[in-house]
């Protein structure tokens, strides 16, 4: 009971913490995903090591030592059946709001866009992102041969980026697993992530997370987080070209 | 019952011909069972081929992107549609519930035979697409735009599903009106098998969402050759509404694989322990039924990254998460049937044994994917993968087993058990977590599904190791797999003719089909006596006497 008290409490103040973070604290949504693995992770290894023992302990205690033994387990009272339902559908239930809870407030981190953020336009094609600046340069990322990862792409470090995403013509997904997050690119539909890539760093990759055909596979493009001048050279040259 | 239902008996007919026009329960659920490890095997060489494609970065074993494709899809759509779902549904069903409830055969014997012959026309039309120069190459989950677009040949795709639909729908009614009509004189619904149960809310599902998917395809089929645009952006048709009509089926499409399995978990478990089923009525009532009514009130959860409006994500991710309640007191009373019992270890005791260990690895694995957080980075990557192997694939399957090895002297009059069983049973447990363990550790860190390389990743390192390594690792699993698998259909074949001959009655078991038949049971089941039952009657009941 106390358990599932304090999960309706945990539920009530993960609404009231995200409600109040809108306007303040810049989150960090990759952070946010981390903790909460770990928290999860502690969650069903807990529930899994309880239920593991118990079996291996039941499977050797209760071997037969001779072939006619029977089992001597008592038929359960109404009281009794009702009482080992309740007790297992309590604590799962309690568990489920919970993570419920939890689960919303990064949820909140992961849709709620910082109102300074950098907007790029993604549009997906078969078989490469093209990526559209807020200065309107367009940078086709293709790779240079078909069967290629595609090239580099760029964003500034410290600076919130929100991409809003379209297809041309199957269903993708901009998946960055570096930043833990992705969102599916259709046809016919604007979708977003955001990011906020607090510090540099040249080992995050972009790459199609659903299935789009032949090349699948290999729709991909490094994504750096660069220092704010050397994006800003970048991006002039790419402009040029 | 004085209407013959078989032609087996019959003894002037060939043999061939008494198979082929059968339509005794018995035979058509071996029938099945041929088909099911028939399509197992030819999918399990495709699982082969991806994981050897996959071992090493680059392309070395399939010519292109598009064969590693059409590989993928027929693994995926022959393991589920074509292995799991008849195995259980058709195999077990079919050859088990009659016998269980004490009836002499299913309600519309001959319905029945035509539902078994879909089934194999299905498979003929799945094998077909490896002869066919533009292959399906659209996973089994048929998405547009892509499958409308592609130059495969996605009405490959749709037939299969339209063929074994329309089995699925007959069986579904076939066995609803055995179970509910055709039951021993004096047996009550508490005095149902388990697997009873799970059958008869297999086929509930089964009867009320495939008509969904069935539209859901058929409106592909049109979109792709008709020219309509109901999946169409671009035309007025809505890119999301094949995904919600296909996963409004194929999640519940997962508790048919499941319960089944669960259902003869609970039936080898309470015979071999010698145990009653710990607190039934709570696991029928609030676990199996539990599970069908939230089944259609989950589906979301395989759209958390398609763009879905977030109060419906926030939605699914409280129901998905209260699967976790009917399933909690399921596995509360599988666990407590092994409490205070009588364990006798054999063959399918040791399958069962190890499913308990996949429930809870498979289904644990589960919950940060029931959370759209969590999702929003797991989702499409090889944790998933993992994370359905186990509790779909290989749970379901190796409950299929146990229940092969339970079964075997009841269908053969032999025992499947000794060495090579053992042994293959060993090669298969060992080598499932040599596969897929590393799988989750890699998806963690974003590996993605359904990629033949990963070459972005070359220099991703995971606790040291690349993602190569990994992969390595777990190819090596499926190879040792694939040597137990081997191993054990030798087993079986060899068995089904020069096994150990078994008694009617091998483990001692309370269940009709051991108790009031002969094995194998010859036409009509019973002999000449009907099988009446009183109240005190139970399946399971062993302390007693």
């Amino acid at each position: 009971m106390r358990k599932l008290l304090s999960a309706m409490t945990g539920l009530a103040g993960g609404m009231m913490l995200s409600s109040q973070a809108i306007a303040q604290e810049l989150r960090n949504p990759a952070e946010e995903w981390e903790h909460l693995w770990n928290e999860v992770i502690m969650d069903i290894t807990v529930i899994g090591i309880i239920m593991a023992v118990a079996a291996v302990w039941m499977l050797i205690k209760y071997r037969a030592t001779s072939p006619d033994q029977v089992g001597t387990a008592k038929k359960l009272t109404t009281v009794q059946s009702i009482t080992f339902a309740l007790i297992p559908a309590s604590i799962f239930m309690a568990d489920d709001f919970y993570l419920a809870a939890n689960g919303w407030t990064v949820w909140n981190a992961y849709r709620r866009v910082p109102e300074n953020a950098m907007e790029i336009k993604v549009t997906a094609y078969q078989w490469y992102f093209e990526f559209e600046y807020p200065d309107g340069t367009v940078v086709d990322a293709s790779p240079e041969e078909a069967g290629q990862l595609g090239q580099a792409l760029k964003i500034p470090a410290g600076q919130p980026v929100v991409f809003r995403m379209t297809s041309e013509d199957v269903i993708h997904s901009f998946g960055l697993p570096y930043y833990r997050v992705k969102e599916d690119v259709m046809p016919g539909r604007i979708t977003y992530v955001w990011v906020n890539p607090v510090k540099e760093q040249t080992e995050a990759v972009l790459q199609c997370a659903e299935f789009c055909g032949t090349y699948h596979s290999v729709m991909a493009n490094p994504l750096h987080a660069v220092p704010q001048d050397e994006f800003d050279t970048w991006l002039a040259a790419k402009a040029d070209e | 019952m004085s209407t013959p239902t078989t032609t087996a008996g019959h003894h002037d007919v060939p043999a061939w011909k008494e198979w082929i026009l059968t339509t005794d329960h018995k035979r058509i659920g071996v029938l099945y069972l041929i088909g099911s490890m028939a399509a197992f095997g030819v999918a399990g060489i495709m699982a082969l081929i991806i994981r050897a494609e996959q071992m090493q970065l680059g392309m070395q074993i399939v010519s292109s992107g598009d064969q590693y494709n059409s590989f993928l899809y027929f693994h995926g759509a022959a393991m589920i549609l074509a292995f799991l779902i008849p195995g259980l549904t058709g195999f077990a069903a079919n050859y088990f519930l009659p016998l269980m409830i004490g009836a002499r055969d299913v309600a519309f014997p001959r319905i029945n035979a035509f539902s078994v012959w879909l089934f194999y026309f299905a498979i003929v039309l799945a094998l077909l697409s490896f002869v066919i120069p533009d292959a399906p190459d659209i996973m089994w989950t048929g998405y547009p735009p892509y499958s409308v677009t592609t130059g495969g040949n996605t009405s490959f795709y749709v037939f299969t599903v339209h063929l074994l639909g329309f089995s699925s729908i007959l069986g579904a009614v076939n066995f609803l009106v055995t179970v509910i009509y055709m039951r021993a004189p004096g047996m009550g619904w508490n005095q149902l098998n388990v697997f009873v149960w799970t059958t008869v809310a297999a086929f509930v599902i089964q009867l009320v969402f495939i008509p969904v998917l069935a539209a859901a395809v058929t409106l592909l089929l049109f979109d792709k050759y008709l020219g309509t645009h109901f999946y169409d952006p671009s035309a007025g048709g809505d890119v999301l509404l094949y995904q919600n009509l296909f996963w409004f089926y194929s999640h519940p499409a997962v508790y048919v694989i499941f319960l089944p399995a669960v259902g003869i978990l609970f039936d080898i478990m309470a015979t071999m322990a010698k145990n009653r089923v710990f607190n039934y009525k709570a696991a029928v009532y609030a676990g199996i039924w539990g599970i069908v009514g939230i089944a259609g009130i989950v589906w979301v959860h395989h759209l958390y990254i398609a763009g879905m409006p977030d109060w419906i994500r926030l939605g699914h991710m409280v129901t998905t998460l209260l699967i976790s309640v009917p399933v909690g007191i399921l596995t509360l009373s599988l666990w407590g049937t092994l409490y205070k019992g009588a364990i006798t270890y054999n063959t399918a005791m040791m399958y069962a044994a190890s499913c308990l260990y996949l429930i809870l690895l498979g289904g644990l694995t589960g919950i940060p994917l029931a959370i759209p957080s969590m999702t929003l980075h797991l989702s499409e990557t090889s944790y998933v993968h993992a994370h359905f192997h186990f509790i779909m694939a290989l749970f379901s399957a190796f409950a299929l087993f146990a229940g092969i090895y339970y079964w075997f002297p009841k269908m053969s009059g032999r025992y499947a058990d000794g060495g090579m069983a053992t042994l293959s049973f060993w090669l298969n447990f060992i080598g499932v977590n040599v596969t897929f363990w590393p799988l989750f550790v890699i998806g963690k860190e974003g590996m993605p599904r359904r990629y033949w390389d990963y070459a972005m990743f070359k220099d991703a390192e995971v606790l040291g190791y690349s993602f190569e390594d990994y992969h390595m690792v777990a190819t090596i699993g499926a190879a040792t797999i694939a040597v137990g698998m081997l191993l054990q259909t030798i087993n079986f074949i060899y068995s089904a003719f020069a096994g150990k001959p078994a008694p009617a009655n091998p483990w001692n078991s309370k269940s009709l089909e051991w108790t009031h038949t002969v094995s194998p049971p010859g036409p009509g089941n019973f002999g000449d006596t009907d099988v009446v039952v009183d109240e005190n009657w139970s399946p399971y009941e062993y302390g007693s006497k």
